[in-house]
């Protein structure tokens, strides 16, 4: 087998930000709390940062969506780079961490601050949560005329996400029999890690019959299998294996990434409706290592919405095809104590959209054993961390510090 | 054919040589698709090449309107005022070829009767003489 080179990349590093429900505060400086944190953490100093990446850069979308782009970073904390690289045309939200990876791999750059900024909380005010792509003014002046792959979806006002993924989260039930009382225990385990984690966003009880209890979103998902629009930022610190060596902690491990995507790059024109774009991230991953679902400790999978999770738990192995539902009914299996502890920090449905890069942070911080009240019992060796729904997917498999 | 009677607002696409065939061809009563000359692929959303051939000799071609719904939403929560909440969002796949799919609302019946399966036909929705949306209501639909 030729080299793995995402191996000669490691983890150094991790930092989060203050992270709120509707915090107020600068997203730049929200970002730079969380980039410090990290190369704090990493016992880095930012002189020794010479590589940036982060999702999606400074472009547009639904408001908040992005906290800052890399010239702002970059520009802010003075860096001397020799590689950097922002984007959203990429293998879901940790494309960019797999782009980081590639980069120390090649000898590009030794350490690569790569961060994630939200602050859809504040942006997004009062009102109700914006759809995406709709403006929240109007479009102002001309009316607003969607094009490209809005073009699609907005005319037949399906306005969100929530409505693109009810769609295949709507087949999975038609195909496999899947219920809502079964989709259910994606979100109340989430909120069951959350009140253990003190940077949670909602930390109270909650049960399955409130969860049934809910308002309808888009059926079959309801206001509590949609994640919650946050403020806060996340950064890690990618460095090659070789320059982590003299450094504060022993790095985590990258064994292997999956980036692959193979149907038609569409929420609706998707093969699969009810394996998304997850079905060829997650294989991909699995034939460039020799472990194995079973060998995994800890699972940090995306919940933008609970269905995604579930297409996650499926594509990566950790049950069959269309058995999601039953795998996660009644919250047992994946427990803290579980046999497949899933989502340890509350997730986003709980924990706040830190989009997708929360289940890096927290798959760090469990290998580290660093989860305190809600750190997985058994000192955890293997986490999968993976991110996107729909025709956006990445995921990494990491290995504890040796 | 007949228009659907409700007119909820809608955003209208940017209307361009590309896929004028696509949202006025209600104004003759057509679905139409892109349609490749040498593979008879249809192609959705429109593109400059067959993919599956990779031929140029594209040219729009209307199709039966008759589809079955592969998968649907209740869409409850109100992104944009509207009157009619729930109502129903659907990705429905046309007879002519298997994989040629539109999202699109399926009208005319209560919400709650939409279902994985259900035979639908295309109905357009007229919105100023700009822009005729393809939606879809239940085969079994008597016409008036």
């Amino acid at each position: 087998m030729t080299e793995i080179l995402e191996r000669r990349a490691c983890i150094s590093g991790i930092g989060q930000s203050e992270v709120g429900r509707r915090l107020g505060r600068d997203p730049l400086d929200l970002t730079l709390d969380a980039c410090l944190a990290a190369i704090e953490d990493a016992g880095l100093t930012r002189e020794r940062i010479d590589g940036l990446a982060t999702y999606p850069g400074a472009v547009g979308g639904a408001p908040g969506f992005s906290g800052a782009g890399i010239t702002e970073v970059h520009d802010a904390l003075r860096l001397s780079l020799r590689w950097y690289s922002g984007g959203i045309e990429l293998p879901g939200q940790l494309g960019a961490v797999v782009n980081a990876c590639l980069a120390v791999a090649c000898g590009l750059a030794d350490h690569v601050l790569c961060f994630r900024s939200v602050w859809e909380g504040t942006a997004q005010g009062k009102g109700r949560r914006a759809g995406i792509g709709l403006p929240s003014d109007g479009g102002g002046g001309a009316p607003f005329r969607p094009s490209g792959m809005m073009e699609w979806s907005l005319p037949f006002r399906a306005y969100s996400a929530a409505n693109w993924i009810a769609l295949c989260a709507q087949r999975h039930f038609h195909e496999f029999g899947t219920t809502r009382e079964q989709l259910a225990w994606i979100a109340l385990n989430a909120r069951r890690n959350a009140a253990r984690n003190p940077r949670a966003i909602y930390r109270e009880p909650m049960s399955l019959e409130d969860y049934l209890a809910a308002r309808m979103i888009s059926t079959p998902l309801c206001l509590f299998d949609c994640d919650v629009p946050c403020d806060g930022a996340t950064a890690v610190i990618v460095s090659r294996r070789e320059a982590a060596r003299d450094l504060r902690r022993r790095p985590i491990g990258v064994e292997a990434v999956g980036t692959a995507i193979r149907g038609r790059p569409s929420w609706d024109q998707w093969d699969d409706l009810t394996t998304m774009a997850a079905r060829d991230a997650a294989a991909m991953l699995w034939e460039r290592t020799d472990l194995r679902p079973a060998d995994v400790d800890v699972a940090e999978l995306y919940d933008g919405f609970s269905f995604i999770t579930l297409a996650w738990l499926e594509a990566l192995g950790f049950c069959g095809k269309g058995e999601g539902g039953a795998f996660v009914a009644g919250g047992e299996r994946i427990a803290l104590a579980g046999q497949l502890p899933l989502n340890t920090h509350g997730g986003q449905l709980s924990g706040g959209r830190l989009h997708g890069y929360g289940f890096l942070h927290e798959a760090c911080v469990q290998l580290w054993g660093e989860g305190g009240a809600r750190q997985v019992p058994g000192r955890p060796q293997v986490a999968v961390a993976a991110a996107g729904g729909g025709p956006l997917a990445g995921c990494l498999l990491l290995t504890g510090p040796e | 054919m007949s228009q659907a009677p409700e007119r909820p607002f809608r955003l209208k696409p940017r209307v361009t040589a590309a896929n004028e065939h696509f949202w006025r061809g209600g104004r003759e009563g057509e679905l139409r698709f892109l349609c490749c000359r040498a593979c008879r692929t249809y192609v959705h959303p429109p593109a400059p090449r067959c993919p599956a051939c990779l031929a140029k000799d594209l040219a729009p071609e209307p199709v039966s309107g008759r589809a079955t719904v592969h998968s649907f939403t209740l869409n409850h929560q109100p992104w944009v005022p509207a009157p009619d909440h729930p109502y129903a969002i659907a990705v429905v796949e046309l007879d002519e070829q298997p994989g040629l799919r539109l999202m699109t609302n399926v009208v005319g019946c209560p919400a709650e009767a939409v279902h994985v399966g259900m035979r639908v036909r295309v109905v357009f929705e007229n919105h100023d003489d700009d822009v005729w949306f393809p939606l879809f209501e239940p085969e079994a639909r008597a016409r008036p």
